[in-house]
């Protein structure tokens, strides 16, 4: 089944409180064609569970990565995925577009 | 985020009210701005746009590069009628991300065979509209052309902030229905002129799916063109 936005944000809270490091990465700007909206929310624990998306699926796979990063040093992050960058190449975000995506902790 | 943003922010959204996020870009600082609290914000004006426009996005205000995560109510499609053009407007509906529900009394007309994938009550709209709760998120729909099953319906969305009514209907259906809701139940002209009657969009809609295409139409410009409050 799709997961709404609340769904998405009510996982960050259950799982924040059962104790696991979690982490909310939101898509903060896009530019050309981009899958989803500014605002969609993609949700990762300190495991590497993840729910929502912020792309197609191009991109989570390095999203998650980074988030992990952001759950142990507590800083965020912002990534930014595109065509200009030779590591959305690689990670292939292949609708052509931009975005910009802000990882921050829940504390 | 702080964990008591994030459980404040749920609560909102659990209750059907619209709030924002407001994220400092070089500070990281973050607060909650719930909808009745919006006006008594240092960026009421950006922050209301926002609001009305639901749509998140990054604003260079005073404060600073601020992104802005607005979150409002998925809409909801409240039906009186499961009738031919229910069939059609229902899953039109939920395919714009409406939560659909169809109301109708009349068993035969409310059956699941007619409607796989919906939520349709068979029931009469005073008992069954008041638990759905008819929000301004909510969009009204009068189709049985039944003064007994439509009225009800009617005088409930009209008492409420819903953010569209409409009613199916000839204008003389429609100019017998403004007597009746003026005499029996009290409504002013003013109140009454929120029906939108004739319903839909004036494209030379005649089959149930056109039919449905003008509502949906007119809902949408209604939802997304929506005046200041």
């Amino acid at each position: 089944m799709l997961a709404r936005d609340e769904d998405i944000l009510k996982a960050a809270e259950d799982w924040r409180k059962a104790g696991r490091g979690v982490a909310l990465a939101t898509v903060v700007e896009t530019w050309g064609s981009a899958p989803r909206p500014v605002g969609s929310n993609l949700v990762i624990d300190d495991h590497g569970n993840f729910l929502g998306s912020v792309s197609g699926g191009c991109v989570e796979g390095a999203v998650v990565t980074e988030a992990i990063d952001v759950i142990e040093s507590g800083r965020p992050k912002t990534l930014e995925f595109g065509v200009a960058d030779e590591a959305a190449w690689k990670v292939g975000l292949s609708c052509g577009g931009t975005i910009r995506v802000f990882v921050e902790k829940v504390e | 985020m702080r964990l008591d943003i994030l459980k404040a922010l749920n609560e909102e959204r659990a209750a059907r009210r619209a709030a924002i996020v407001v994220t400092n870009q070089d500070s990281g600082a973050q607060r909650l701005v719930t909808a009745k609290d919006v006006a008594a914000d240092p960026l009421k004006s950006v922050l209301e746009k926002h609001l009305r426009t639901a749509k998140s996005g990054i604003e260079e205000t005073p404060e600073g590069k601020v992104f802005l995560t607005v979150h409002v109510p998925s809409p909801k499609l409240v039906i009186t009628g499961a009738v031919h053009i229910s069939q059609a407007l229902a899953p039109m509906g939920q395919l714009l991300g409406y939560d659909v529900t169809i109301v109708d009394p009349r068993t035969a007309f409310a059956s699941v065979e007619r409607f796989p994938d919906v939520k349709v009550i068979a029931e009469w709209p005073d008992v069954a509209l008041p638990p759905i709760g008819i929000d301004r998120y909510t969009a009204f729909v009068a189709l049985t052309h039944d003064p007994k099953i439509d009225d009800p319906g009617l005088t409930l969305a009209l008492k409420s902030d819903c953010f569209y009514i409409g009613a199916l209907g000839s204008r003389k259906t429609h100019a017998r229905r403004v007597v009746r809701l003026k005499e029996e139940r009290g409504f002013s002209d003013n109140e009454i002129g929120r029906i939108h009657s004739p319903i839909g969009l004036d494209i030379g809609a005649i089959s149930p799916a056109e039919i449905a295409v003008a509502i949906m139409g007119e809902i949408t410009a209604r939802l997304r063109q929506a005046e200041p409050a």
